[in-house]
């Protein structure tokens, strides 16, 4: 039996299932008696709806509810995790192309497809705003109604908020900059695309409600269904089985309190899968503008950043005005700045509600602010590294004042990247290499209960709400107890998604689970240790005092065992077993600026070598490499995963995927003909994934979370490549061949 | 408007079992899997053709199964992930991507599986680029494209090693 799991790679849990095909996603459960619903909506963004006739659709044979706004409670109850604005039908109008109208739920999905084709809608287009510059126009139609903004001076424009951080005095150290930097970056709308649509199920369950999702938050959905539909927690019941990646698409509530309405009405289950198209119309990431000055000295010292950076949001807020707080509160990057001056704008606008995605609004500033620091370099005739080296903060330096400070050894990870990229080195004719550097606060606030049962055979049950969405948390876990307890890996179950079994969880994101929930379950195994220890000091009639319990072994003053010989005679005739809770509280601190400080940082260096084809634009990747200070690998298979898929998301925002929105306010490329993500075709031909560890996470085990740094500086790393192998400067994402090639059309006319 | 849908006999042998089946005559392959047989392995996303999330294997080759309609199939021999393990055993394929690491979150992974036995029944031995350009059409959001290579890659190798043991014997 191995107690040193910590740190091997062993074989994931969930991985038999899923190469079986007998894992079930929520699509995949089938409910006796359900009830197939279709979403009814309008071919155009914005609209007033003037009238609904739903007889035809109830025409239709097997056809048993067709639901409007009007039949829900009124007023229509909203829902959302920063304002309560998403009404669970649309309410007089549609903001956005995708909002639903009306549902139908019928026997069978001919059924319901057909009447909901079926549904009359009368509607009156109206006008609308999908750009941040039509959003700001002072003659712009509101997205939001400023009833929905009571004392908010800002009612009477699209700005939701508008968030100042910084310190310093930006003006008055700008003088002493030798060289400013300035230029406006801009970052697309992309999509999540997660291979599994959003699936969602209701179904009376006595005299509650149950719910299936393929939430990352069971909680919060919990929560916000008890709140609508008036019941208590105890009665709302979320089960989340393993969701089919979610990569922030699917934290928080969706369709899910339309489908309980249906269910509930319907006295019957209610099941909604959605299509791809119907999952980008749910889900997407900000795009943004973003426009940074950037002051240094001649030796290359940074002396200011002042950055201005609007993000599009959609017609609801979902969590993504959170993004910008969070993206724009740690813009200035991993560096001492003497200075900086931060704004952002959350701007609404008629298109689909952005939401958190991978990175949580970091990447755009990110995007923005070290390619200023590559535009220093050239200008300063000092390597791109060095210049970003100089400035790098330290161990224990603060870089956001206040706020956690440096808690790694960055430039070690930057120095490693660069080895394995050959930086400096000579390159071949064509050839060019980039360079950047990515961090991003990881959780300001948390909350993870967990209770681990050691059975009495020394098998384990860990309960952990934490949502194993591909990341391994369940294995991560699993290790961990292994470790404690000293249970083989395949003796232990770990169980999440279902809250009526599950202790809470506040939430799976901001790649927390390691740290935090894995900080739980860590307590929880103590505990149980803590109470083996009472019980090998009852059985071998030893002082506690010289008893410890520690990686799966009693150590007794004369002899050491394994635990699980000490539970047999502790338990006795009865049985029974050990049960220990855990949990790791992260409280918010008031006054902060965003409500807590970073957990950990995840810092991530990129470097990459690319070639440009000068006849198509098509930029070949010819080495990538990507480094995170993950404190300490629990699992190096996963972790690497982690890292490896950050970077291949990464590369979709940077070289092919965006939104293409028509004057109506529709998503052109709505599909996966259109819309393109990274495939094994667009692998880099040699790419390298590394880590660096010196076990100084707030984790269990020094470990760090890490399962965004890879994705936040590909795009500047990659443009740096582009821009040393071709003299072009691109400022705007995707850096699509079309893109590439009319840079480089334009670089030979001048 | 139709109060009944239109249905046609097929006869297709799923995963080695021969079934009789009456099928609406617009349905694809993938909704008589999932729906009418409960073989839920074989998953639903794109519903175009892209994404390689319903991949499974007829008469030999893999396609997208929510492109063929299922009166299209009669007659046909069709493998879906369910029917990769005999007896239990994984094959070498399967057991290759738990052991690369290659499944995340696993929604693509039934498809990337019939993709991959589909190749190397084609080709045994194929290289990194046969590999990547056969397994173009399923995507990964998770990115695991290299594991799922080196697990393609790997149960080639481990085909070799039971050749060799078999010819050794």
């Amino acid at each position: 039996m191995s107690t040193h799991v910590i740190g091997g790679s062993p074989a994931r849990l969930g991985g038999l299932d899923r190469v079986t095909g007998g894992q079930q996603y929520v699509a995949d459960i089938h409910l006796a008696d359900v009830l197939h619903a279709k979403l009814v909506t309008l071919d155009c963004a914005r609209a007033r709806i003037i009238s609904i006739d739903t007889s035809a659709a109830l025409q239709v044979p097997g056809v048993r509810l067709v639901m409007t706004a009007a039949d829900l409670p009124q007023p229509v109850p909203r829902f959302g995790p920063q304002f309560e604005d998403r009404p669970v039908l649309a309410v007089g109008e549609t903001k956005y192309h995708g909002e639903p109208v009306a549902a139908v739920a019928a026997d069978s999905k001919d059924a319901a497809e057909q009447a909901a084709a079926l549904v009359k809608v009368e509607y009156e287009e109206l006008p609308a705003v999908f750009t941040i510059a039509a959003a700001l126009d002072p003659a712009a139609p509101l997205v939001q109604d400023p009833a929905l903004r009571l004392d908010d001076p800002l009612a009477r424009t699209n700005v939701l908020r508008e968030h100042h951080f910084g310190w310093g005095d930006v003006d008055a150290v700008a003088a002493s900059a030798d060289l400013v930097v300035e230029g406006t970056w801009t970052f697309p709308m992309v999509t999540h695309f997660a291979i599994e649509p959003h699936a969602f199920m209701a179904a009376p369950d006595g005299d509650g409600i149950a719910v299936w999702s393929s939430i990352q938050h069971p909680n919060w959905l919990q929560k916000t269904l008890a709140k609508i539909l008036g019941l208590p927690l105890s009665k709302v019941r979320v089960f989340a089985p393993d969701p089919g990646g979610g990569f922030g698409g699917k934290q928080h509530v969706k369709l899910e309190p339309l489908v309980a309405f249906m269910a509930l009405r319907a006295s019957r289950p209610v099941r909604l899968v959605l299509t791809l198209e119907e999952t980008f119309q749910t889900v997407r990431r900000n795009s943004t503008e973003v426009h940074v000055r950037s002051g240094f000295r001649a030796d290359g010292t940074l002396v200011f950043r002042d950055i201005e950076s609007n993000y599009l949001l959609g017609a609801y807020a979902d969590i993504a005005d959170r993004t910008v707080t969070k993206g724009s509160y740690a813009a200035v990057g991993p560096y001492r700045a003497p200075a900086a001056r931060v704004v952002a704008r959350s701007i609404l606008s008629h298109t689909t509600p952005s939401t958190a995605f991978r990175g949580f609004g970091n990447p755009q500033p990110i995007w923005a602010v070290e390619s200023t620091m590559d535009e220093a370099a050239r200008a300063l005739g000092i390597d791109p590294l060095e210049l970003r080296l100089r400035n790098l903060a330290r161990r224990g330096e603060e870089i956001i004042p206040g706020d956690t400070p440096a808690d790694g050894d960055w430039a070690q990870t930057a120095r490693k990247a660069a080895e394995l990229v050959g930086w400096g080195t000579p390159l071949a004719a064509g050839r060019g290499r980039g360079i950047a550097f990515g961090i991003k606060s990881g959780p300001t606030t948390g909350l993870s209960y967990s209770t681990v049962r050691l059975l009495a055979d020394g098998s384990v049950i860990v309960y952990a709400g934490t949502s194993d969405m591909g990341q391994g948390a369940r294995t991560v876990f699993a290790q961990i107890a292994a470790q404690e307890l000293g249970a083989p890996l395949d003796w232990i179950t770990v169980v999440m998604g279902d809250t009526a079994v599950v202790p809470y969880d506040q939430q799976t994101s901001a790649s927390r689970s390691t740290v935090l929930m894995g900080n739980s379950v860590l307590a929880a195994c103590r505990a149980v240790q803590a109470k083996v220890r009472a019980m090998a000091a009852r059985v071998h009639r030893v002082d506690e005092a010289l008893i410890a319990v520690e990686a799966g072994l009693v150590r007794l003053p004369d002899r050491v065992l394994p635990i699980v010989d000490v539970l047999g005679p502790g338990l006795g005739r009865l049985g029974g077993e050990i049960i220990g809770n855990g949990e790791m509280r992260k409280d918010a601190e008031p006054g902060h600026p965003l409500g807590g400080s970073a957990a950990f940082y995840e810092f991530n260096c990129t470097a990459v070598e690319a070639e440009v084809d000068q006849g198509t634009g098509d930029i070949v990747l010819v080495r990538y490499v990507t480094v995170s200070d993950v404190g300490k690998a629990l699992n190096p298979a996963q972790v690497r995963s982690q890292d490896e898929g950050a970077a291949i998301q990464g590369l979709g925002h940077t070289l092919m995927e965006h939104y293409i929105y028509d004057e109506r306010g529709r998503i052109r490329n709505l599909g996966a003909i259109d819309y393109r993500i990274p495939t094994s075709m667009d692998l880099p031909l040699e790419f390298i994934s590394e880590t660096v560890e010196n076990a100084d996470g707030p984790g269990p085990y020094g470990s760090k979370g890490m399962s965004e740094g890879a994705l936040l500086c590909v795009a500047p790393a990659v443009a740096a490549a582009v821009r040393d192998a071709t003299g072009v400067v691109i400022r705007d994402l995707p850096l699509t061949p079309e893109r590439v090639w009319q840079a480089l059309q334009e670089r030979s006319n001048t | 408007m139709t109060d009944t849908i239109a249905t046609q006999p097929i006869e297709v042998t799923v995963n080695g079992r021969q079934r009789l089946l009456d099928v609406a005559v617009h349905h694809t392959l993938l909704d008589v899997l999932r729906d009418d047989l409960a073989l839920t392995g074989t998953k639903e996303c794109c519903l175009v053709g892209e994404c390689g999330a319903c991949t499974v294997i007829v008469d030999g080759r893999s396609v997208d199964s929510c492109l063929v309609l299922a009166v299209e199939a009669d007659g046909a021999e069709i493998t879906t992930v369910e029917g990769l393990a005999v007896d239990g055993t994984l094959s070498a394929l399967q057991q290759a991507f738990l052991d690369t690491g290659a499944v995340q979150c696993g929604f693509c992974i039934p498809g990337q599986l019939l993709s991959g036995t589909a190749l190397l029944a084609e080709s045994p031995h194929p290289t990194v680029a046969e590999i990547h350009e056969g397994l173009a059409g399923n995507l990964c959001r998770c990115g695991g494209y290299q594991q799922i290579t080196e697990a393609v890659l790997a149960a080639a190798e481990s085909a070799d090693r039971a050749a060799a043991g078999a010819a050794d014997r």
